[in-house]
């Protein structure tokens, strides 16, 4: 693999991004989410915006990557390939959902809320490593 | 309405990240892969520098604007515990989370994420209005 170096770079400049992302657009905080998530009660539609956003801008990404024969640093693109909506796919993110609303916290936002220096953030993402742990260690061979 | 813009700011910057890392690395930012792949010891280099980043997002925020960011978490302790085994377990089951499916995803127009996007919308509704039907 070429560039090894870059690409490390390159993810950490893409993390400290999507991290900034997260801080400026309120998906940080759990009460925003559930506030968002409450759409039978007092709705805070303004996370809408931050999937719009994100999503338009990966929109630009995606059609760019279209004219590419490769990535800049890597040999090839590693995007999913599989199109069967299957069980484990609707049952799992059944699940993730209930978690993300009963907590507030998705991953991304838990992890970089680690900053912060909460202890809930900290039992979150022990909880949640423990979630995604056992799964991968007990149950793909079950769902696949 | 400016709480709209900045959250709309943020979600560019956020798909700026995942284009930046789909171009460069040929890689998709989803964080529950990542983090998963980290935890079994693959690409632990490329992997380990994004969650890293990802720590360092907030404390760029408090550079720039002289204060952390809101994280305001209400649920209790049992609750937060069952939440987050939800959230690990449910998004590695199904491929995917908020970031893979719900930004990535959604931009490929991938089928399989947009199921998983209406499914943990739907689902994360239900667990909201369940919460505050057992409280009030």
């Amino acid at each position: 693999m070429k560039h090894t170096q870059l690409q490390v770079l390159a993810a950490l400049a893409a993390g400290t991004l999507f991290g900034f992302g997260l801080a400026l657009s309120g998906m940080l905080d759990p009460v925003r989410v559930q506030g968002f998530l409450d759409v039978f009660g007092a709705w805070d539609p303004s996370l809408a915006f931050v999937l719009g956003g994100a999503v338009a801008v990966a929109m630009g990404g995606v059609a760019w990557i279209r004219q590419m024969s490769r990535p800049l640093l890597a040999d090839s693109f590693h995007l999913p390939m599989n199109s069967r909506i299957d069980a484990p796919l609707v049952i799992g993110s059944a699940i993730f959902g209930l978690g993300w609303g009963l907590g507030g916290f998705c991953p991304g936002p838990a992890i970089a809320s680690l900053s912060l220096g909460l202890t809930p953030s900290l039992i979150f993402v022990a909880f949640m490593l423990a979630g995604m742990v056992a799964h991968d260690r007990f149950f793909v061979g079950r769902t696949s | 309405m400016t709480f709209y813009l900045v959250s709309l700011l943020g979600g560019a910057l956020i798909g700026l990240s995942s284009t930046m890392l789909l171009i460069l690395n040929g890689r998709i930012a989803g964080i529950s892969g990542i983090v998963g792949r980290l935890a079994q010891g693959i690409n632990t280099g490329t992997n380990a520098a994004f969650v890293v980043g990802l720590l360092l997002g907030p404390v760029a925020y408090l550079a720039a604007f002289r204060h952390w960011p809101a994280v305001t978490i209400t649920a209790s302790l049992p609750l937060i515990i069952l939440a987050g085994l939800l959230v690990g377990f449910g998004s590695r089951m199904g491929s995917g989370c908020t970031s893979g499916h719900g930004v990535i995803g959604l931009a490929r127009l991938s089928p399989r994420s947009i199921v998983a996007v209406l499914t943990f919308l739907a689902s994360g509704i239900l667990a909201v209005a369940l919460l505050h039907g057992a409280v009030s």
